[in-house]
C-alpha cells in the first residue's frame, strides 16, 4: 500500500493533462486514518462551473483502490476560492513546457487584470496579442503570438 | 419574500435563468470568440447556481436538492428577476442585460462574501472573481457598439433602453436578508454610468418599473424556457450522463 498523499497528488487533470491536481492547487487535503485506513481527499474548484470536478472526484477514487485505499471519500470546498497564485512553479513550468501560457500573479485590490504583456510560451516573444477572452476551458484564454504566428492557450489569472 | 431560503432560492435562480438564456446563444453568436464566451460565462453562471440550489435546498430542509428546485417546479415557483428570464434579443440586448446582470451581482457577491453565513460567504468569495470576468466582457462589448457604428449604436442604445425598466426589481429591499439588495443600487449605477458615458451613450430615463419575479409573478417568457430546460428531465427522472 502506498502513501495516500502521493497517489493523489499524482492524479492529472482530466482537462489540462500535463499537470497534476497538486500543481494546480486544487487539491487542498489528504486524511488518512491510521486505524481504519479511510482517506478524505479535499479539493476545491478552479471555476464555479468547472465540469471537470465530477471525472476528478471518479479519478482519485480509481487512484486511491488502485493504490490499496479502498474506502476514500473526496470533499469538495470553496472557501478559500481558488487562486492561480496556487499553481505551483513546477507546475507553471509544466504548462509552458506544454505551450501553455502560465496565468500573471494576481494583484492585491483583487481586480482581475487584463495581463499586459503575456509571453509566448513557444519562442518567448512578448509580441502576443489576444485573440479571445474565452477559451478552450473556463480557466483558460486565447493568444496568439505575432514573432512566430502560433496561437497559444493562456490560464487566465483568478 | 423574506428569510435565508427565500433569498438563497432567488440568488440560485437569477444564476440558473441568466445561465439557461445565456446558452441559448451557443453555435448562434456573431462570432466564434463570442460563442465560447457566453458560452463559459453561462458555465459560470450555472456552477453558482448549483452551489446556490443546494444550499437553498438544505436551509428549506424539505429534502429538495438542486435537480429537485431546478427541474420540478412550475413558474410560479421561480423567484428569479424578470431581467434574466427576458428574451435574448439581438447581440446589443443580451450586452444590455449582461452589464447589467454584472454590475449587480459584483457587488452582491462581494458583500456575501464578508456575510455572517459561512456558506453563502464562501459561494460570494468564489463568484464575485467571476462576476468581475463577465462586467468586463459586457463593459467591453457596450463600448465597442455604443462608441463604433451609427448603426451599431443604435442598436445598443436601444437594447439599453429596452432593459433599463428591469433593473430597477434587483434593488428592492430586504432589510432582513443576509445582504440587503438596496445598499448595492450605489455602486451599481456608477458602475453602469461610467460604462454608458465612455460608450457615448445616453442615460437611460426612469419610468416604467416592472417587478415580480422575486413573488413568482413572471413573463410570459419563463415558461417556455422552463419547458425546454426541464422536459428531458421530467420526460426521464433521474436521468444521468
Amino acid at each position: 500500500m502506498s502513501n495516500a498523499f502521493q497517489v493523489v497528488a499524482a492524479v492529472v487533470d482530466p482537462e489540462i493533462r500535463v499537470v497534476t491536481i497538486a500543481d494546480l492547487g486544487i487539491l487542498r487535503a489528504v486524511e488518512e486514518d491510521p486505524v481504519t485506513g479511510r482517506v478524505v481527499v479535499t479539493i476545491t474548484p478552479t471555476y464555479t462551473g468547472c465540469p471537470a470536478m465530477d471525472v476528478i472526484r471518479a479519478d482519485i477514487r480509481r487512484a486511491l483502490a488502485a493504490a490499496g485505499h479502498p474506502d476514500a471519500e473526496v470533499r469538495t470546498v470553496h472557501s478559500p476560492a481558488w487562486s492561480t497564485d496556487w499553481i505551483t512553479d513546477a507546475g507553471r513550468a509544466k504548462l509552458a513546457a506544454a505551450g501553455t501560457a502560465p496565468p500573471a500573479p494576481v494583484r492585491r485590490d483583487g481586480v482581475v487584470p487584463l495581463t499586459l504583456s503575456v509571453r509566448c510560451p513557444r519562442c518567448g516573444s512578448p509580441e502576443t496579442e489576444q485573440l479571445s477572452r474565452f477559451g478552450s476551458t473556463a480557466c483558460k484564454a486565447l493568444w496568439r503570438c505575432r514573432a512566430c504566428s502560433e496561437p497559444f492557450d493562456q490560464v487566465k489569472t483568478l | 419574500m423574506s428569510g435565508p431560503f427565500a433569498f438563497t432560492l432567488a440568488l440560485g435562480d437569477d444564476a440558473l435563468i441568466a445561465a439557461q438564456r445565456l446558452a441559448e446563444w451557443t453555435t448562434r453568436a456573431p462570432e466564434m470568440e463570442e460563442d465560447i464566451a457566453l458560452a463559459n460565462i453561462a458555465l459560470d453562471q450555472l456552477g453558482s447556481a448549483r452551489l446556490l440550489l443546494t444550499y437553498a435546498g438544505e436551509l428549506e430542509g424539505a429534502g429538495r436538492d438542486e435537480d429537485a428546485l431546478a427541474f420540478l417546479r412550475d413558474d410560479r415557483e421561480f423567484r428569479n428577476c424578470l431581467l434574466v428570464e427576458l428574451p435574448n434579443g439581438d447581440f446589443a440586448v443580451t450586452m444590455a442585460k449582461l452589464l447589467a446582470l454584472s454590475a449587480y451581482q459584483l457587488p452582491l457577491y462581494t458583500a456575501l462574501a464578508g456575510c455572517a453565513d459561512e456558506r453563502l460567504a464562501a459561494i460570494g468569495g468564489k463568484a464575485r472573481k467571476e462576476s468581475a470576468y463577465h462586467l468586463d466582457h459586457a463593459a467591453l462589448w457596450v463600448k465597442r457598439l455604443g462608441d463604433g457604428t451609427e448603426e451599431s449604436h443604435r442598436r445598443m442604445q436601444a437594447g439599453i433602453d429596452q432593459v433599463w425598466p428591469y433593473v430597477h426589481e434587483l434593488f428592492a429591499a430586504q432589510p432582513e436578508a443576509p445582504v440587503d439588495p438596496a445598499t448595492l443600487r450605489g455602486e451599481f449605477d456608477a458602475t453602469v454610468a461610467a460604462v454608458l458615458a465612455e460608450a457615448t451613450l445616453a442615460a437611460p430615463q426612469s419610468g416604467w418599473t416592472p417587478a415580480g419575479g422575486r413573488d413568482g409573478v413572471h413573463t410570459e417568457h419563463l415558461s417556455y424556457l422552463l419547458a425546454e430546460m426541464q422536459v428531458l428531465h421530467r420526460a426521464h427522472p433521474g436521468a444521468r450522463w
